[in-house]
């Protein structure tokens, strides 16, 4: 699936990253401590979090994501849609939670 | 393939531009076709070491050095150093501030992670002298 059509599956809201929507998500990962997730998580994923600082992209890139979902109600730093769009790594917001999502995108992908 | 050195500043509580001088890297390591999971493996581990440098160390420098062989990447920093490196070595150990702890740093998975993703890991450090991290991942699959 491409990241795009996660988007439009389930009502996702894209604020930063649009050149990069044409990636494949190959998996999805939930965690909101960085060195845990970037100690864990797989390449191609879309990753679920409720951290929205600028921080987040940096390890999205170094760990290929698919893509980042940030969740729970939170919303991106300034500096965290600049550095998105700099690097083209599609963030997107849902308003519930990552168990919510992830049951979703588990059971479709 | 001739060796390649390169050095990046990076500079104490600096969240803005933390993570760069790894993602350089990785773009590095990636334009000279290392295999995928040698690039994945100093990814993680640079930007332990550098996150590291921003949140508790002070201004230093990352630096890699490649050859066909192996890669090497010290991080330096001329921070406060680290008391009791074995203890900073122990899985969930950390002195992270609570602004960071809410930022999702301060897991203490940051040195055990270079521990699980490099070939070699020394690192030297005195108190009140700064902290030197040297990691070497051998080049096994041979793609350069
Ligand atoms: N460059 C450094 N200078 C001074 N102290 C350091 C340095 N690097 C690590 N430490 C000490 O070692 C501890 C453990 O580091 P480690 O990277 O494992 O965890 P952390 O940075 O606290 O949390 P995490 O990496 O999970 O976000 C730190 O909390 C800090 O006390
Ligand atoms: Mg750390």
């Amino acid at each position: 699936m491409k990241v795009r059509e996660l988007v439009e599956k389930f009502d996702l809201t894209v604020v930063a990253g649009e050149a990069g929507l044409n990636r494949d998500v190959q998996g999805g990962f939930c965690g909101d401590l960085l060195s845990e997730v970037m100690g864990n998580a797989g390449i191609g994923c879309v990753w679920m979090t409720v951290q929205a600082h600028q921080n987040i992209v940096a390890v999205a890139v170094l760990r290929e994501m698919a893509a980042i979902i940030i969740t729970g109600g939170a919303t991106p730093a300034p500096e965290t849609v600049d550095k998105a769009d700099l690097e083209g790594i599609p963030v997107m917001i849902y308003p519930g939670t990552s168990f919510e999502l992830s049951g979703k995108i588990y059971a479709d992908l | 393939m001739p060796s390649i050195q390169k050095t990046f500043h990076v500079t104490k509580n600096d969240f803005i531009h933390a993570g760069e001088a790894s993602i350089h890297v990785k773009n590095l390591l990636k334009s000279l076709n290392y295999v995928p999971d040698l690039v994945r493996r100093v990814a993680i581990c640079g930007y332990e070491a550098e996150m590291n440098l921003v949140m508790h160390g002070g201004d230093g420098e990352l630096s890699v050095d490649v050859n066909a062989d192996r890669i090497i990447v010290d991080v330096i920093d001329h921070g406060q150093g680290i008391a009791d490196v074995e203890l900073a070595m122990q899985e969930g150990y950390s002195t992270a501030k609570d602004e960071y702890r809410e930022m999702g740093f301060g897991a203490g998975m940051g040195l055990p992670n270079i521990k699980k993703n490099s070939d070699e890991m020394v690192i030297t450090s005195e108190q009140g002298n700064g902290t030197h991290v040297k990691m070497v991942f051998f080049n096994k699959g041979l793609n350069v």
